[in-house]
């Protein structure tokens, strides 16, 4: 028997599906790849930094990039005000901000998620009380709040991320106890619950799966709310401290330069944008192939 | 309504104690002997130490600090500055002003330009228009508003001269402070030029601050009018032949408008601390680069209330958009 | 006179034929059951009527008139004029089909303020009339009444209020009452019916009820796939019917009337997007499919008022023909 049929779609596992969605979002294939060459900047820096980020080079302040007047190929981005290398502080800049991205997301991502597990499955008094402070927390800017934290930890790149790591958590506790509360109430749960199963059992082994897509997406918006706010602590000089190559802190006397250096202004502040965008791009790619739905 | 507007309040009082536990505890978590980080490096003689801690009530136990701390909050007293020794609120509040200024026009900024981007991306889905809003919004929601100030200073004020530095109006004018409001004020001047000058030193803080809410509201509205336009009510109201806009404007807005207003309210916080950054890069005398600076001079009470008061503001402004989704959404107001 | 003529129409979305070259008429006062399996076009197809078909849909026909007026030549604000006045239409789920956002009042004047105009007052008693026409207890209070606040009938009675409100010539009913209590069911459809009579309406009934198409619509046409496989007079089709599909459907009657959408008599399901047979539609699913039928397409058989899509039309015993 001959059918005219147009092409149907062949039927795929979920990671093939997935990945066949992931590839035909273009913005979020762009992003990768550049979170990828970020990554491997920030790997290998000390090899791909043509200088060392805190050498100063007395004869080269203020250099201009290489392709204007003046400019000195040996410094691709120009130098800064004490002749810094602007390509290489970006690059070991990038090792920065990747790992307190990493750091900050991974501690919050556990917590929240115990935190939200225990919320959902205890219910009653211990949830209201860890929703509430979820609340309280949502509540106040996460700016706002990482700043706070920090005026009174005292500025240093790890209090930074340690602020970055507490103002990230309501999200990943909230959706970890909504998946938690929904997951609850299936009966295979109660049969579990019924036959004896631990608890710990039940949320790590039952629960949690359920909700692992939501929490790699929102894992992948935290690392760029991450990147954004440390640079912000940075700018204001409550993250790293100047002489740390750190994006951020770059641009934290970068003012008076307007005036004069426009590539010491530009160059941080562009990377910075870029390395957010692609993780933001990824993360709404992520979102859209894991599940079509949850688009909220 | 009465009793939807009186669940809402019921609800925040929890969340204001759970922040002033949270700004108590802070000054309490500093590492060290709190009194003496807050004298600084110089040290601090015994008999200062003890006046000090009087003055701030260290010598008392927790829970009569506490709630010592909270009844001052309650009468308006939110301590004195170390620095100035000016009372915290009212440094804020003469500050206030310049920051609601800055805000609400980073505001405007922000609804005008995003709910229609949205609307209309929306409405035109799938067009070059539609991608183009998606593009920019999603760039302006990744901004580092700090630097994006930084480059428009470049552009605009240095390169191009079209704008002032920084500041709220040129030193040529001598502007009397009667509602805060440098806008206001300068009218009430009568000063030729001082107006244009208050305006013009607007622009550029307001683009930066309102560009993060405006993506934001973009695409909210985007999503949210989508959703709307695919839904039956929409098809009844096309059916009745009413003209495009009618359907688009009267019956698809008002309900896409619900969680769009909903993320307005949340921009507040955002402009609040967008404010920070934003006022510290355009010296714009208000309560973030207060703020910032106090933390810099180690102004502990300063940091306390500034963060108390920015915070309660917030939770009144959520509270007032829950009243306000609730009069756009019929179903909401009538619930009990 | 016929009130809507269509001949051929076709609505496509990119590849996907969900019309089909559809023809059929319908005459003033003349109650028109339109029936089918889930997903053969039957919604769609009254969309296109009312203009509501949206990119990346296309709607093609050879004719599309409603009383002399060619639909798809003329100008979008004209044909407005005729959408929501001369032709209504009401919709399968009333819960969802009103604006939560406005009150009932709002949503009924406005149909009437653009088609009719009036003084607010004209406007208002004329609603209030419409209510009482179809049956809401109370009307001056409803009107202030939001959707949130009515009941899945109350809902359907405002909806039918909206769509006579300017005195329809041709009334279109997606299956109005599918979504409502059983109890209800029939007081929407009596409700409906006593208005066509009322008006002389032209209705356009499309369900899965079949006792229910036989017993109120003149004329019905059965639709499969996109395409109408049979037409002609409600009594006829349904003591004698021509098509294995008709067959089909009436044969399971007790559970399409019940609601159920899915054919127990007929095995699979209605061809989608990338499963289209070459020959006949029904091939696959079709007890009496030959070869032929699996590889050519059926033509239309017999006279206008009486045809069917089929290479071997069944006889009066319910047989293939030879
Ligand atoms: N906007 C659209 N884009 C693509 N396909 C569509 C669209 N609208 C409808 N279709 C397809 O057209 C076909 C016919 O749908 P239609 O809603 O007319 O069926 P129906 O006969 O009304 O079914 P039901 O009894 O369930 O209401 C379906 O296969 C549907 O998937
Ligand atoms: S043409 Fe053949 S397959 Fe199609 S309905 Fe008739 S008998 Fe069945
Ligand atoms: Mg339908």
């Amino acid at each position: 028997m001959t059918t005219e049929t147009l092409q149907a779609p062949v039927p795929r596992t979920p990671l093939q599906e997935f990945w066949h969605y992931f590839k035909g979002n273009k913005g979020a294939v762009t992003g990768l790849v550049f979170i990828l060459i970020v990554c491997f900047m920030a790997l290998f820096a000390d090899i791909v930094a043509p200088h060392s980020p805190s050498d100063q080079a007395r004869d080269a302040l203020l250099l201009p990039p290489a392709w204007m007047d003046g400019g000195n190929w040996a410094y691709f981005l120009g130098t800064d005000d004490v002749g810094r290398d602007i390509l290489s502080r970006i690059i070991h800049g990038a090792r920065l901000s990747l790992s307190v991205g990493l750091v900050a997301v991974t501690a919050s991502l556990m917590i929240g998620i115990l935190m939200g597990l225990v919320a959902g499955y205890c219910k009653g008094v211990v949830d209201t009380i860890i929703m509430r402070v979820v609340d309280i927390m949502l509540a106040m800017p996460s700016l706002l709040l990482a700043i706070a934290i920090v005026a009174i930890l005292g500025p240093s790149i790890v209090n930074a991320a340690l602020a970055i790591s507490i103002v990230s958590l309501p999200h990943y506790v909230r959706l970890t106890r909504a998946a938690t509360m929904a997951e609850m109430s299936r009966d295979y749960v109660t049969s579990s619950r019924v036959i004896g199963a631990s608890p710990l059992r039940l949320m790590f082994v039952c629960i949690l799966p359920n909700c692992v897509a939501p929490l790699i997406v929102q894992a992948t918006l935290g690392f760029s709310t991450a990147i954004l706010d440390m640079a912000a602590l940075g700018f204001l000089g409550l993250g790293a401290q100047p002489p740390t190559p750190e994006w951020g802190s770059m641009l934290a006397d970068a003012l008076q330069f307007v005036q004069r250096a426009w590539w010491v202004v530009t160059f941080p502040g562009l990377m910075i944008l870029l390395t957010v965008l692609a993780f933001n791009l990824m993360g709404d790619g992520l979102r859209d192939a894991l599940d079509p739905k949850l688009k909220q | 309504m009465f009793q939807f507007i009186f669940r809402r309040l019921s609800l925040v009082i929890p969340t204001f104690i759970g922040i002033t536990l949270l700004t108590f505890t802070l000054i309490r978590l500093i590492p060290g002997d709190p009194i003496e980080v807050m004298a600084g490096e110089r040290g601090v003689s015994a008999e200062r130490h003890a006046e000090l801690s009087a003055q701030l009530g260290f010598d008392q136990p927790l829970y009569v600090q506490y709630f010592n701390y909270v009844s001052g909050v309650l009468q308006g007293d939110l301590g004195n500055s170390l620095v100035t020794k000016e009372p915290v609120l009212s440094e804020f509040l003469t500050l206030f002003p310049a920051t609601i200024e800055l805000a609400f026009c980073a505001a405007m900024f922000a609804i005008f330009i995003g709910l229609p981007a949205g609307i209309i991306a929306a409405v035109k889905r799938g067009t070059l228009f539609d991608h183009s809003v998606m593009t920019f919004s999603l760039t302006g929601y990744s901004m580092p508003i700090f630097w994006w100030a930084l480059l428009l200073m470049l552009i605009f004020s240095v390169n191009l001269g079209w704008t002032p530095v920084s500041g709220r109006i040129d030193v040529v004018y001598w502007i009397d402070d009667v509602t805060g409001f440098m806008l206001i004020d300068s009218i009430l001047s009568g000063e030729v030029g001082a107006l244009s000058s208050a305006i013009s030193h607007l622009i550029l803080p307001s683009i930066v601050l309102g560009t993060i809410p405006m993506a934001v509201i973009a695409r909210m509205t985007r999503s949210s009018m989508l959703e709307v336009l695919s839904e039956d009510y929409i098809r009844t109201a096309r059916a009745k032949g009413i003209a495009p806009w009618r359907v688009i404007i009267i019956h698809a807005l008002r309900n896409a408008l619900i969680p769009v207003i909903t993320v307005i309210g949340l921009q507040v916080g955002i402009l609040l601390s967008g404010a920070i950054l934003t006022e510290t890069v355009f010296a714009w005398p208000g309560i973030g680069k207060w703020l910032i600076e106090s933390i810099g001079r180690r102004d502990y009470p300063v940091v306390q209330g500034g963060i108390l008061i920015v915070a309660s503001i917030i939770i009144v402004v959520n509270l007032l958009v829950d009243v306000a989704y609730g009069i756009v959404n019929p179903r909401i107001r009538h619930s009990r | 006179m016929s009130l809507l003529k269509l001949e051929n129409l076709s609505v496509t979305f990119g590849q996907f034929r969900a019309v089909d070259q559809i023809s059929y008429t319908v005459n003033e006062g003349e109650v028109l059951g339109i029936v089918g399996e889930s997903g053969s076009g039957k919604s769609v197809s009254s969309l296109s009527l009312m203009g509501l078909i949206d990119y990346p849909g296309k709607v093609s026909a050879d004719e599309l008139s409603f009383m002399e007026q060619d639909l798809l030549s003329m100008p979008e604000t004209q044909r407005r004029k005729i959408t929501g006045s001369d032709i209504a239409m009401i919709f399968q789920d009333p819960m969802t089909s009103l604006n939560p956002c406005y009150t009932v009042g709002y949503q009924i004047i406005e149909a009437l303020k653009t088609h009719q105009g009036g003084t607010k007052k004209e406007l208002k008693t004329r609603a209030i009339e419409l209510l009482n026409l179809v049956g809401i207890p109370a009307p001056e209070s409803r009107l202030s009444a939001y959707p949130h606040q009515l009941s899945g009938g109350m809902s359907q009675r405002v909806m039918i209020a909206i769509a006579i409100g300017c005195n329809p010539k041709l009334l279109i009913a997606d299956e109005p009452t599918t979504a409502l209590d059983v109890t209800i069911q029939a007081q929407i459809i009596d409700l409906l019916i006593d208005l066509q009579k009322q008006k002389q309406m032209g209705l356009v009934l499309i369900t899965h009820d079949l006792a229910l198409v036989a017993e109120v619509a003149h004329r019905v046409i059965v639709m499969y796939a996109g395409q109408i496989v049979e037409s002609g007079p409600a009594s006829e089709v349904f003591s004698t019917p021509k098509h294995p599909y008709t067959q089909a459907l009436l044969a399971s009657l007790p559970e399409s009337a019940a609601g159920k959408a899915r054919l127990e008599a007929l095995p699979g399901v209605v061809p989608g997007q990338y499963d289209r047979p070459k020959g006949c539609l029904l091939s696959p699913r079709c007890p009496y499919a030959t070869d032929h039928c699996r590889n050519v397409v059926p033509d239309n058989q017999g006279p206008l008022e009486r045809q069917v899509k089929c290479h071997t039309p069944l006889d009066t015993m319910g047989r293939p023909a030879a």
